[in-house]
């Protein structure tokens, strides 16, 4: 504490102060944090699913058209994922995966949702068409 | 020497460090790929100095002209829009809050970094008519509050170290 008080010329009891800078820093991460929350509590629902596979790209559908996409992975194809669209989510009805635990995810439509098959290296992500990070260089 | 010399040299002094802060720091590689505008922000560790040895009027003018001066050479008019909105809000509430004294530098400066962000971001919002930015306002609050405890305490110590009567 002393030490503190040192370091800080302005203050007159340093020691006070870096208590109030410790409660202030620690209100202000509180805060953001209940503003995260509040973000992911109340965010939109997106309005296409990205399908990707180890990585890459497989497809782009719009939520607002119901089908249905086979998703076909592996080497010689032999891994499928069948994802649906219906009523604007998005689900996997079926997969020859073995844990199954893609196909047993709820549907997913909010921006940010996805559902992975760690099996078959596909993610499905729903977001919002043209929401790509601004360039903003600061 | 006139003090009022004195103290114009000495903030064009301030002026030139933070400059060559703000060079140093656009050669370190990104701290995180992928996310632009996470800086530590190393010349406003000048800034935090000039505001608690001169004052917010001096701060101002020392930021100004660094803002327009990095613009100029390491980046576009297009980011000084930003820069500008996030450095004078965050110099407003640092002001405020170095008055009501009853955090230290490094809580003031904690404080800077943070609405620094804030400035830059309702600035894109406003330019970019998006309110989609909210996600990474998160993300930048707390980088914000990382690099402000390291400015404050950077500035505490080069207060610490630089006698008033030099400066």
């Amino acid at each position: 504490m002393n030490q503190k008080a040192k370091t800080t010329p302005t203050a007159k009891s340093g020691g006070q102060l870096f208590r109030n800078d410790i409660i202030f820093i620690a209100v202000v991460l509180v805060l953001v944090s209940l503003l995260g929350l509040c973000f992911y509590l109340f965010r939109g629902d997106g309005d296409e699913v990205v399908v990707t596979v180890d990585g890459e790209v497989f497809g782009t559908y719009s939520l607002a058209e119901d089908r249905v996409v086979e998703i076909r992975t592996g080497e010689e194809n032999e891994e499928l994922n069948v994802l649906v669209i219906k009523d604007g989510k998005a689900f996997v009805e079926q997969a020859t995966c073995p844990d199954g635990i893609c196909a047993g995810h709820r549907p997913i439509k909010r921006d940010g949702e996805s559902i992975v098959c760690l099996p078959h290296k596909v993610v499905i992500t729903v977001r919002v068409t043209n929401e790509e990070a601004p360039d903003i260089v600061v | 020497m006139r003090p009022a010399t004195k103290k114009m040299a000495l903030l064009g002094l301030c002026t030139a460090v933070a400059l060559v802060l703000a060079y140093m720091e656009s050669m370190l590689p990104p701290l995180f790929h992928g996310i632009p505008g996470i800086k530590i922000g190393l010349p406003n560790i000048i800034i935090v100095f000039v505001l608690y040895r001169f004052g917010l009027w001096e701060a101002a003018v020392v930021s100004f002209i660094r803002m327009l001066a990095i613009s100029f050479m390491f980046g576009n008019l297009m980011a000084l829009v930003y820069s500008l909105a996030g450095a004078f809000l965050s110099l407003l509430v640092m002001a405020v809050l170095k008055k009501m004294k009853f955090l230290s530098p490094v809580g003031v400066s904690v404080a800077g970094g943070v609405f620094h962000n804030v400035g830059q971001i309702l600035a894109a919002m406003v330019l970019l008519g998006t309110a989609e930015l909210g996600y990474y306002l998160i993300v930048l609050t707390i980088t914000g509050t990382v690099s402000g405890i390291f400015v404050g305490l950077c500035g505490a110590i080069i207060m610490k170290r630089i006698p008033k009567k030099f400066i």
